[in-house]
């Protein structure tokens, strides 16, 4: 074995136009990237102020922009099965050949679901979290920016098997014994394996991270039961993290000594057993879409209440509906997999278990109905949105609860019909909700608003572009069409096959109005500014702060008596008061041990999915130097003095007065 | 704008009305057996109780959001956010919805259990099926034969599956027959369906399991009569059915040869064509389903062990009888008597 191990040049997919196309195009707008940012000095910025900040809302733009980024590379992964499909009918092989195409539907899940909806979900969860609960970081700043890069790092680890060697082809589930040795001795399913393994471990670590945060600071006076319902979803999400992601860890651990140590725990030889892993997969990829979906209906409660200017309606039901959906969510794994075999005593249960989810996701939309009601609906971005999940969400719950019945799963399981469900869910649930937040929270972080008209058309684009690319999966579904396959020949498929790939041009062209509202939004921005730092007339804390928030959020903690405490606050006259004097902040500094730690552990991945032992060694080695080193690190905090406090507090009260 | 999207969605209802009327030949709500006729009036049950509550909150939707849009100077009430009434009522409705439809799922389940034989006053036909990389071998014990990516029954005649894998899994599935169930390798999994209907019908993976995942399609034929079916037995066994490829005997060593499969990644795979084996082995399905069984004990690391001899000897001593205690899914309906109960 050479010093490189499986690495050769051979890995290297030189002879594929698409590939290298892509490449280039990525090369070309790297150096575009690094010549603008050295042409403006930008890279001291970029070091000091972002890749080493252990700000909590700096990190959350991070994750924002890693989640946009990846959902470019989905997208276009969906874009391609699309077009394959479209093209491969009447048994034309299309574009595509099998080994591209299930590389393409594979990274699509992984990148999707792992790489674009975490990371957006965890980037809104880090902005506003800590800001509600009016704490000044989170509980272990540090840490929070270590789990941000290694995530990256797992990113960055996917988006290399573009170029070398090649992604799983096995499906986002890698079921052995096809993700086995014996059927894929490639290095996709090891990149696969990796690139879960270290991001899963950063998404663990931000769970507990969050977790202690709304357990131990809270600002004085806010009770458990008073916290805003965001982060009551966020919490109820974290609590699923920290208990369902050690089972991925630990799955993916059995199928990497599977694959590396000969072991037989999933093999078809040797009493390997593979229903066990389908078993164990699930027990943490049901949680998982929870984990989505929970923290956007968090997002919709927020921007119904403060858009109709009314208290959310059944804020304590609200918080006990998230609960009963997090914890039953625990105990019903097994309904991914009706048709392996199980008794109709445990598929009856498992079904019945899952209907019963239905019974608190139906809670809360009526509650959102009837905080509607009475209100003042402002029908802004934020609204549209909401107004889109309500609709979209209750079908895409209905055929939920219909695949939860084993009778009528055993003809629906893996069909398009079941692709059309999750899509139905998580972009009409999870996507809709990160979107509306995006657009609802962008003027606290940024200080300036986005462009409306933009935003409205990204909207219609999406709705619409999602409709005419899903609801003919239904019907394909109902007309025998399964999953993952490279081509067909029924001729009744294909007009509906059509209408999908139209419709996800249209969801194109919503992501593109998107990508303009940003560019235009930045371009105007000066005209555009929040200077309140309450544009919506929020409800809770991270309204009270300016926009973007200072960067120890809040001067004074301030002490709350009301669910809705910012309201409270103004409702009282408080909101906005001069103190005379204040006190020193106590403030962690930034650091590079994120990074670099990270940046050890993705190099120890990649030399592991190539079998280059020495670097593995030498990447492990090095994560373990750096962490060993920030360790006995004494000089990692500093204080600022009140007079500057003094000074940053002035000006905005000075920026609101003048409105 | 909204005149304009109206009519664009209106113009995509129509579409997809005329096409769910029109288009559904073939699919899982045309079904020509009883499983799948039932299945489908589960579905259609199912979707019209849900639809008591989707319509509704659909229907609220939109209704309050306009009602209720700033401007329009309704009752306003900022601070109203509790009515234990209103939460009375939606706790309430869903349960009642929900419980409706536990009692059907959980009598359905029971009722549509894949591993329940049909009732018929006919006696099952028994079919031995292994999805291989990438093709079905679909084993008649009772008739002597074995055919590859084709499969002949009698309508109106009950037809009991066992489903093993060679390789990867999959999942064997008839969409206008009714359930599917997957394939694993050292397993055996059941499933019982009947066409009442005579025709062709479509067979399918239902599970990914590899680059030629989509030419594992078979034909499935219901012949009109049963005395058909035995016509196309003989003609198996004979070897007269010219249009395709027929072989002899599928012993271990044809068994072995047919389970190959084209390795390479970059190949692309074509559909394996329909072959005949004009008699088996006896138990040759048998013997291929537990060869990975006994492997267990022969792990590499355990030679050279004093337990070495022991382990070996022990697992296969019984390897031939009861594995029930290795998988709780099927290994006990193995022994003979199972197959009695099942007539």
């Amino acid at each position: 074995m050479s010093i490189l191990g499986k690495l050769s040049l051979d890995a290297i997919p030189y002879h594929e136009p698409i590939l290298v196309t892509t490449f280039c195009v990525i090369v070309v707008g790297a150096l575009a990237l690094a010549y603008l940012l050295i042409k403006y000095n930008l890279l001291g910025v970029l070091w000091r102020d972002w890749i080493t900040s252990i700000d909590h809302k700096r990190l959350g733009v991070m994750y924002i922009v890693l989640a946009l980024i990846m959902l470019l590379r989905g997208f276009s992964d969906a874009i391609m099965m699309r077009l394959q499909l479209a093209l491969a009918t009447n048994g034309d092989p299309g574009y595509l050949p099998p080994h591209h195409y299930d590389q393409v539907f594979t990274a699509h899940g992984v990148i999707m679901i792992i790489f674009m909806a975490m990371p957006f979900m965890i980037g809104l969860m880090n902005i506003v979290v800590p800001l509600q609960v009016g704490a000044r970081d989170v509980a272990f700043p540090f840490l929070n920016n270590l789990s941000f890069w290694l995530t990256a790092g797992g990113a960055i680890l996917i988006n290399i098997s573009l170029f070398v060697g090649e992604f799983a082809k096995t499906g986002w589930v890698a079921y052995p014994p096809l993700a086995g040795l014996q059927f894929s001795p490639d290095v996709g399913v090891d990149y696969y394996i990796w690139a879960l393994q270290i991001s899963g471990i950063g998404t663990t670590l931000t769970a507990v991270n969050f977790l202690v945060t709304v357990f131990k600071m809270r600002a004085p006076g806010m009770k458990l039961m008073d916290m805003p319902i965001f982060t009551w979803t966020c919490t109820w999400a974290n609590i699923l993290i920290a208990a369902s992601f050690p089972i991925l860890t630990a799955v993916l651990a059995m199928l990497t000594l599977d694959r590396y140590l000969d072991f037989h725990f999933f093999t078809n030889d040797g009493g390997g057993n593979s229903m066990m892993y389908i078993n164990l997969f699930w027990a943490w990829g049901h949680p998982e879409v929870y984990i989505l979906v929970l923290p956007a209906f968090g997002i919709f409660s927020e921007v119904v209440s403060t858009f109709t200017g009314k208290r959310l309606f059944g804020h304590k039901s609200m918080i006990w509906a998230s609960g009963a959906i997090a914890i039953l969510g625990f105990i019903v794994w097994l309904h991914h997999f009706f048709t392996m075999g199980s008794s109709a005593n445990v598929n009856a249960f498992f079904g019945v278990a899952t209907m019963v989810i239905s019974v608190p996701t139906g809670v809360k939309l009526f509650n959102w109905l009837f905080t509607m009601y009475r209100g003042r609906l402002r029908v802004t971005v934020p609204v549209l949105w909401t107004l889109g999940f309500m609709v979209t969400f209750t079908i895409g719950g209905m055929t939920g609860v219909l695949l939860a019945v084993p009778g009528a799963d055993y003809v629906l399981h893996n069909s398009l019909f079941l692709i059309a469900h999750f899509h139905n869910t998580i972009i009409g649930g999870a996507v809709f909700g990160y979107l509306a937040g995006f657009a609802f929270w962008f003027p606290k972080v940024m200080g300036f608003h986005l462009n409306v008209k933009l935003g409205k058309a990204a909207f219609w684009c999406w709705l619409i572009g999602f409709f005419m690319a899903f609801m003919p999966l239904y019907v394909l579904g109902f007309l025998g069409m399964t999953r993952r396959l490279n081509h067909t020949d029924n001729p009744d498929w294909n007009i509906w096959l059509y209408i999908a790939l139209v419709g996800a041009f249209i969801i194109m062209a919503g992501i593109i109005c998107q990508l303009l509202q940003l560019y235009v939004s930045f371009r105007d921005r000066a005209q555009n500014l929040d200077t309140t730092g309450d544009p919506w007339n929020g409800h809770t804390l991270e309204w009270s702060t300016a926009s973007p928030p200072q960067y120890y959020n809040f001067a004074k903690i301030p002490t709350i008596s009301d669910i809705d405490a910012f309201t409270d606050m103004k409702e009282k006259g408080e909101a906005y008061t001069r103190h005379e004097s204040y006190e020193a902040i106590h403030m962690p500094k930034n650091t590079a041990s994120g990074i670099l730690i990270s940046g050890c552990i993705t190099l120890m991945g990649f030399a592991l999915i190539w079998h280059i032992w020495w670097l593995a060694a030498l990447g492990l080695f090095g994560g373990f130097v750096s962490l060993v080193l920030r360790a006995y690190t004494k000089d990692v905090d500093y204080y600022v003095q009140p007079d500057e406090v003094a000074r940053i507090e002035n000006a905005h009260l000075d920026s609101v007065a003048k409105g | 704008m909204i005149l304009l999207l109206t009519r664009i969605l209106s113009k995509i209802a129509l579409a997809i009305a005329v096409g769910l009327l029109a288009g559904c030949q073939g699919g899982v709500l045309d079904p020509k057996g009883q499983v799948g006729i039932e299945e489908k009036q589960l579905i259609i049950i199912a979707t019209l109780l849900m639809l008591l509550v989707v319509i509704p909150v659909i229907f609220m939707t939109l209704y309050f959001a306009w009602k209720y849009r700033e401007g329009r100077d309704e009752a306003y009430e900022p601070k109203w956010s509790h009515s234990t009434k209103i939460e009375v009522v939606v706790w309430t409705v869903p349960i009642i919805i929900v419980l409706i439809l536990g009692v059907i799922t959980w009598k359905t389940t029971h009722s549509l259990d894949p591993y329940k034989p049909l009732k018929s006053d006919k006696d099952h036909i028994t079919v031995e099926v292994v999805s291989m990389n990438w093709k079905w071998l679909f084993i008649y014990p009772e008739q002597g034969i074995a055919t590859v990516n084709q499969l002949v029954f009698p309508t109106d005649v009950p037809v009991s599956f066992r489903i093993s894998s060679e390789g990867t899994m999959n999942s064997f599935f008839i969409p206008q027959l009714g359930s599917q169930i997957y394939s694993m390798a050292g397993m055996v999994t059941k499933l019982h369906l009947i066409a009442n209907e005579p025709g062709t019908y479509k067979g399918i993976s239902a599970n990914y399991s590899g680059p030629g995942f989509t030419g594992m399609k078979f034909n499935a034929i219901a012949t009109p009569t049963e005395a058909d079916f035995d016509a196309w037995v003989e003609g198996v066994k004979a070897g007269t059915h010219g249009d395709v490829i027929n072989h002899a005997m599928l012993d271990q060593a044809s068994y072995d040869k047919l389970a190959e499969y084209d390795a390479d990644p970059h190949h692309v795979h074509v559909a394996t064509p329909v072959q005949y084996y004009n008699s088996i082995k006896p138990g040759i399905f048998h013997d291929n389903v537990m060869k990975f069984m006994k492997d267990h004990g022969k792990v590499e690391l355990l030679k050279g062990t004093p337990f070495d001899s022991t382990m070996i000897k022990g697992s296969m001593d019984h390897s031939d009888m009861d594995h029930g205690s290795m998988n709780h899914s099927e290994m006990s309906h193995e022994s003979p008597e199972h197959v009695e109960e099942d007539k």
